[in-house]
């Protein structure tokens, strides 16, 4: 049977995976895509906390399923601001390699 | 769910979400994102959380990765080129991203509810779309204002930032 730990396994390893990205990569994009991929491992473990929370009546905890539909929101814009900025960047520099962008390095 | 689907669906996230950090090319990167994001859609139904899942499938791998696979296009973007890696800030950022592995492990290894399997629900569940909105319109009626509120800010950004000056 599966447990409540291994779907807790599969968010923690999604989340290191993303964390790898947001620390290794230099590309904005895929920076951007593995915040994604950290925002979306949380949302597995809130649903698996959800699930395993059955209250009196035989139904889930559907308060962490309504966390994850604003977290759901929240990224969506965060994507649509965050690309936009890339955008109005890649106009003035012509790159997208956050080693390109040092104006702002001490 | 079986436990032999949920591991499919499991290895399916973890391959593709890793292949989105290791592909070189961005277009590659963005199509293994909606794998990802499919399978772990798929974990949310076992979970027995449709609803979540269908939006998961709509936001995601819809109008998320449109927009992404739009950018990509828009500003041309080709795989990178092979530049010097700086193999000091390379081992620091794995060694970060294995130190919390690691300490999730252990953290979940010490978990005692980890180890219990999933209660069973009653038979109605399957209109939890009912269950989610009643809880979304009475107990969060505020937040969800206020996410509006903050969606509404994100539109008018994105059209300010993405206008062109006049010069």
């Amino acid at each position: 049977m599966v447990t409540l730990g291994d779907y807790l396994l599969v968010s923690g390893i999604l989340f290191s995976i993303g964390f790898a990205g947001v620390m290794l990569r230099r590309n904005l994009i895929i920076i951007l895509m593995s915040l994604e991929l950290m925002l979306n491992a949380a949302n597995l473990s809130l649903v698996a906390f959800s699930r395993f929370r059955v209250d009196s009546s035989g139904l889930p905890n559907y308060n962490a399923q309504v966390f994850v539909f604003f977290i759901i929101t929240v990224a969506a814009a965060e994507v649509a601001v965050g690309l936009a900025i890339l955008v109005a960047l890649y106009r003035v520099r012509q790159t997208t390699d956050v080693k390109d962008i040092r104006q702002l390095r001490f | 769910m079986s436990s032999f689907l949920f591991w499919v669906f499991a290895l399916m996230t973890l391959i593709f979400g890793a292949a989105v950090v290791i592909n070189r090319n961005p277009v590659a990167s963005a199509l293994s994102l909606v794998v990802s994001f499919l399978g772990l859609a798929a974990l949310f139904m076992s979970l027995n959380a449709y609803f979540v899942g269908i939006i998961q499938v709509l936001v995601y791998a819809g109008a998320v990765m449109v927009l992404f696979l739009f950018i990509i296009m828009l500003l041309n973007l080709q795989a990178e080129e092979r530049r010097r890696i700086n193999w000091l800030a390379a081992a620091g950022g794995i060694a970060v991203a294995v130190i919390l592995l690691i300490e999730i492990f252990l953290t979940i290894g010490r978990f005692e509810a980890a180890r219990q399997t999933f209660p069973s629900l009653s038979e109605s569940t399957t209109d939890d779309v009912r269950s989610i909105g009643a809880a979304l319109f009475r107990n969060y009626n505020l937040p969800f204002q206020i996410v509006g509120v903050l969606v509404l800010v994100a539109t008018i950004g994105v059209v300010l930032l993405s206008k062109r000056e006049p010069r």
